[in-house]
């Protein structure tokens, strides 16, 4: 489990003496007097990390939480679309492209785009599929039967990739899409390019989808579906197309959070079944329940508000506990704001 | 309710038939099979007492767990880690101290007594193991069962998760007699080995004792399905608001199933623990949970014996499978070779049976209501 | 010349034949009501109509097109719009949010803005609350909202269930008010109300449903005048 972030640095030699809370205000308490001292280093790579990782869980935890916000169900399988996305980057790149996947090779500017643009195409095209087969039959069934479906449609991904002819069963390195450059220094930090664009494409792709939501027809007719599916209906929202669009959206998103992820951590590229893929969706899920499920906004926040808990533990604190900080947060949102941070509370209809 | 000697021996009686059954499977049945066929034995009914008990979840109360190896790994900690240090309390060692109900025929020495001191050790932990389960089950059920399905579904993965990182992160597992002779208790009980797993468990599982749990399980479940309880389960399953409009606390009883069935889980990690030596949190993840889900489902949610009968199916049909491919691939070239396909097909039959016919095989009823229904069809 | 046909329609809830056999006719340009007691059938038949319940047998023709089949979204284009029981608004949408979503099928951009502002004429209270949200709303500004919100999608056939549920005698007044007026621009409603007496005041034919059947109809003024009525619906002895 300890590889899921090769490239995570983690607390220095010297942390002990950071240890607990007290560690994080004299750091913060250091970034104001003193910008080249050892702590404000690790903050700011501590931060940078987190957020970066963070933005991957809110793409993720967009899909989970549009689609929970429409059909109301948990789409287990919006994880595994999301692992499609980074290995199908990786069969396009090595197996089609024929770039070479040995360490340091470095490819054409022209293949991360295409990569990215083909991985989301083809995670929107699953997505659709899997809305049409496989949910679609089920859409007056109970709940739990679309949830075992969606645990079917999981595995079914997961397995298929296992297969030699695509991914294959064993871990592979990614090509290096984005060239290894360094921007520049940020308190001692190396800000290299890649999570420059990993950050850009998130924060572009956010905005992207909050003007789509809040600001289109198409938007407003999704924020009326998910209000209520036949009150939509008769405004005349074309709710099947809609379904449709909400899974190739989450999916597209998904797809551009796996080809972000291989190219932050390109090395130990996992194969499709691996545990550690499981772990990382289920971050971005606790990460829209814990903004509140159903709502974009608070899939965003939940996504950053993840990552930095992450990181911050691993730096800090202890980091063998990295999925508990996650999952006691889980815990304490549904204890005490069960409809999530930014959730409204609703009442079951009878 | 009047309990006299008659209907005591007549509620009893279904007990005595399993333990005899168990018996037979342990003096007849497994000195004639071989090792192999013995392990499979004792995997299925590992595998019936999980999905038996998450049916009780899953199927009567329709609430929806996805940490049942969760439970399974508290159950076989505890279980393992009572009979290992026990052991050494007792014996200084870990070897097998239990008469001949614990004792494979491989094993050789078949004389001796039938129960010994070191097979009441292993039922206690049996039974501790499943009370830890237990207590987990009230204190993850208890929070989230008061919210709507879906969050216990998220709860009990996080559950299994976090139970499997703790399980990760306790003391190495010490061997020597004389360093387990100086710990206290309570700090053997951190002790639990880690990444490493916990190793050197005593093979008490054998097919004597995991069938007599299995009866105990079957009878058991059998029993709350009959009783008002089962009906009270099977309201909340069928419609939530409409059951406590009728009075039914729907909490408390899903909190109650919700108990049980950690307990049963926790009983089987403990057999396993007890049947591969071992027992590691890292092997015991979601894809174990998925496992026993499946078998639910196909068995029918709600039906003991469609879930035990899909319990034996689909924990010899991966065997099956992998020697058919193994000899398939024996006549074909390497680059030809037939890939992996069993958990395809396990998805793919999961995704057709939910849009086919989504209450399972059985659905609610047990095998012999159908039998019991074909003779009425004649009847009339 | 009949705007709406049904004939013959049958529906069910599982078990539960919730309409038998309804035969009912729209002429175009009139306000037609459908009054009967709770549970008679009455929100069914509009819900049939706009498609978001499928019937069992029957016919419905929309203007010389059969309606069964259809999903809910091409009925709304064809021109037909309903404002549902209970207002049915969207609660997480602001007053204008909502009234734009009740243009969702149409293109017409310039004739959006004309409507607008003829729904924000009939409806001045709406006007000052554009920008709030419509959760914030009282009970007869919802259902003003729900009405004005369907006109948007400038139909040829209004169904309003309901319009005057649990609102002060005042408001209903107003709302039928209203109702008259929308159809004296042209648009042909199909309204189904508890309350008879308004209904039939407001309406030139009426339909009497009970327990899923068409037990009379006939023009407005002499179904007031019929005794049935008035005895079952009027509450006149």
């Amino acid at each position: 489990m300890g590889s899921v972030f090769p490239g995570l640095r983690c607390a220095p030699p010297g942390a002990a003496i950071w240890r607990p809370l007290r560690g994080l205000g004299r750091g913060l308490g250091a970034l104001a007097v003193c910008p080249s001292y050892v702590p404000v280093t690790k903050l700011v790579q501590t931060l940078l990390d987190g957020l970066a990782v963070g933005g991957l869980y809110a793409l993720i935890a967009l899909g989970y939480t549009m689609v929970y916000g429409i059909l109301k169900f948990i789409n287990f399988a919006h994880s595994d679309i999301f692992v499609l996305g980074a290995w199908i980057s990786w069969v396009f790149a090595v197996r089609v492209l024929g770039v070479p996947d040995s360490a340091g090779a470095t490819a054409p500017g022209w293949t991360g785009p295409l990569v990215f643009l083909v991985a989301m195409t083809a995670c929107g095209t699953a997505g659709f599929l899997i809305e049409r087969f496989a949910y679609k039959p089920l859409r007056n069934a109970p709940r739990l039967n679309v949830l075992i479906t969606a645990i079917g449609v999981s595995l079914l991904l997961q397995n298929t990739g296992q297969l030699r002819v695509f991914f294959g069963p064993y871990p592979k390195s990614m090509p290096l899409l984005v060239p290894d450059v360094t921007l520049g220094y940020l308190a001692g930090v190396r800000v290299p390019l890649v999570d420059v664009i990993v950050l850009g494409t998130v924060v572009v792709l956010m905005l992207g989808l909050e003007g789509l939501i809040f600001r289109t027809k198409l938007g407003r007719g999704m924020r009326a579906v998910s209000f209520n599916t036949s009150l939509a209906a008769l405004m005349g929202v074309n709710v099947s197309a809609v379904i449709s669009f909400t899974f190739v959206l989450g999916s597209a998103l998904a797809a551009a959070a796996g080809f972000l992820f291989v190219m932050k951590y390109p090395a130990g590229l996992k194969q499709p079944a691996d545990t550690s893929w499981m772990m990382l969706g289920l971050k971005a899920f606790v990460a829209a329940v814990v903004g509140g499920i159903g709502n974009v906004r608070g899939a965003m926040l939940g996504g950053m508000l993840i990552g930095l808990l992450e990181f911050f533990g691993v730096a800090y604190f202890e980091p063998l506990y990295r999925d508990v900080y996650v999952f006691s947060l889980l815990i304490l949102v549904l204890l005490f704001r069960p409809t999530g941070l930014l959730g409204r509370a609703t009442v079951e209809k009878v | 309710m009047r309990l006299g000697v008659g209907t005591l021996l007549r509620n009893l009686a279904p007990l005595v038939v399993g333990v005899a059954l168990a018996s037979i499977l342990h003096f007849w049945i497994q000195p004639a099979s071989g090792a192999f066929a013995t392990k499979v034995l004792v995997d299925i009914g590992i595998n019936v007492i999980l999905a038996v008990s998450l049916t009780l979840v899953n199927g009567f109360t329709g609430q929806f767990s996805i940490g049942h190896a969760g439970f399974m790994c508290v159950g076989g900690y505890v279980a393992a880690a009572v009979t290992y240090y026990g052991s050494h309390r007792l014996y200084g060692d870990a070897f097998l101290h239990g008469g001949v109900l614990s004792w494979t025929a491989g094993q050789g020495g078949v004389a001796g007594p039938l129960l010994a001191g070191g097979d009441l050790l292993f039922v206690v932990a049996c039974l501790l193991g499943g009370l830890a389960a237990a207590v987990a089950g009230y204190v993850v059920g208890l929070p989230s069962l008061r919210l709507r399905g879906d969050y216990l579904a998220i709860v009990t993965l996080g559950f299994g998760e976090i139970v499997r990182v703790l399980f990760q992160s306790t003391q190495p597992q010490l061997f020597l007699a004389g360093e387990i002779q100086s710990q206290s208790t309570w700090r053997l009980g951190t002790m639990l080995g880690g990444a490493l797993g916990f190793t050197s468990v005593p093979f008490y599982s054998t097919l004597f004792w995991v069938y007599a749990f299995v009866a105990l399980t079957l009878l058991a479940t059998y029993r709350i399905k009959q009783s008002g309880y089962g009906r009270a389960f099977l309201s909340i399953r069928e419609d939530e608001v409409a059951a406590e409009a009728m009075g039914v606390h729907t909490t408390r009883l899903k909190v109650r199933a919700f108990v049980l069935s950690s307990f049963f889980a926790g009983l089987a990690g403990a057999l396993f623990a007890h049947s591969i030596g071992s027992i590691n949190a890292g092997e015991l993840g979601f894809q174990k949970s998925f496992d026993v889900i499946i078998m639910v489902v196909l068995g029918g949610m709600g039906s003991i014996s469609g879930s035990t009968l899909a319990a034996i199916i689909l924990t010899i049909l991966p065997e099956v499978l992998r020697t058919a491919t193994e000899h398939v691939n024996r006549y074909l070239p390497e680059s030809y070779a037939l890939p992996d396909l069993r958990m395809i097909i396990y998805s793919l039959a999961l995704i057709v049976m939910m849009i086919v016919r989504p209450q399972g095989l059985f659905g609610l009823h047990e095998i012999w209501d159908f039998r019991k229904k074909a003779r009425r069809h004649e009847g009339t | 010349m009949a705007l709406l046909e049904i004939r013959d329609l049958d529906v069910h809830y599982g078990a539960i034949h919730a309409l038998q056999g309804i035969a009912l006719t729209v002429a175009a340009g009139q306000i037609v009501t459908l009054i009967g007691a709770n549970g008679a059938g009455k929100s069914t038949t509009l819900r049939t109509i706009s498609g978001l319940r499928r019937p069992t047998a029957g016919t419905l023709v929309f203007d010389g097109q059969s309606l069964v089949g259809k999903p809910p979204h091409e009925i709304v284009r064809l021109g037909i719009a309903h404002a549902p029981e209970g207002r049915g608004i969207f609660a997480n949408f602001t007053v204008a949010e909502n009234l734009e979503i009740g243009a969702y099928a149409r293109h017409d951009k310039a004739g959006i803005a004309a409507d607008r502002e003829r729904v924000l004429t009939l409806f001045p209270r709406l006007r000052e609350r554009l920008q709030q949200s419509a959760a914030t709303l009282s009970g007869g500004e919802q259902q003003m909202l729900a009405i004005a919100r369907a006109v948007l999608a400038r139909p040829r056939l209004l169904l309003l269930d309901e319009p005057s549920l649990g609102l002060a005698p005042q408001v209903v007044q107003t709302i039928f008010q209203i109702i008259r007026e929308i159809n004296a621009a042209g648009t042909t409603i199909l309204l189904v109300e508890q309350n008879a007496h308004m209904a039939l005041q407001t309406a030139h034919y009426g339909y009497v449903l009970e327990v899923g059947r068409i037990v009379m109809h006939a023009p407005a003024n002499e179904l007031e005048r019929s005794d049935e009525v008035r005895r079952a619906y009027l509450g006149v002895a």
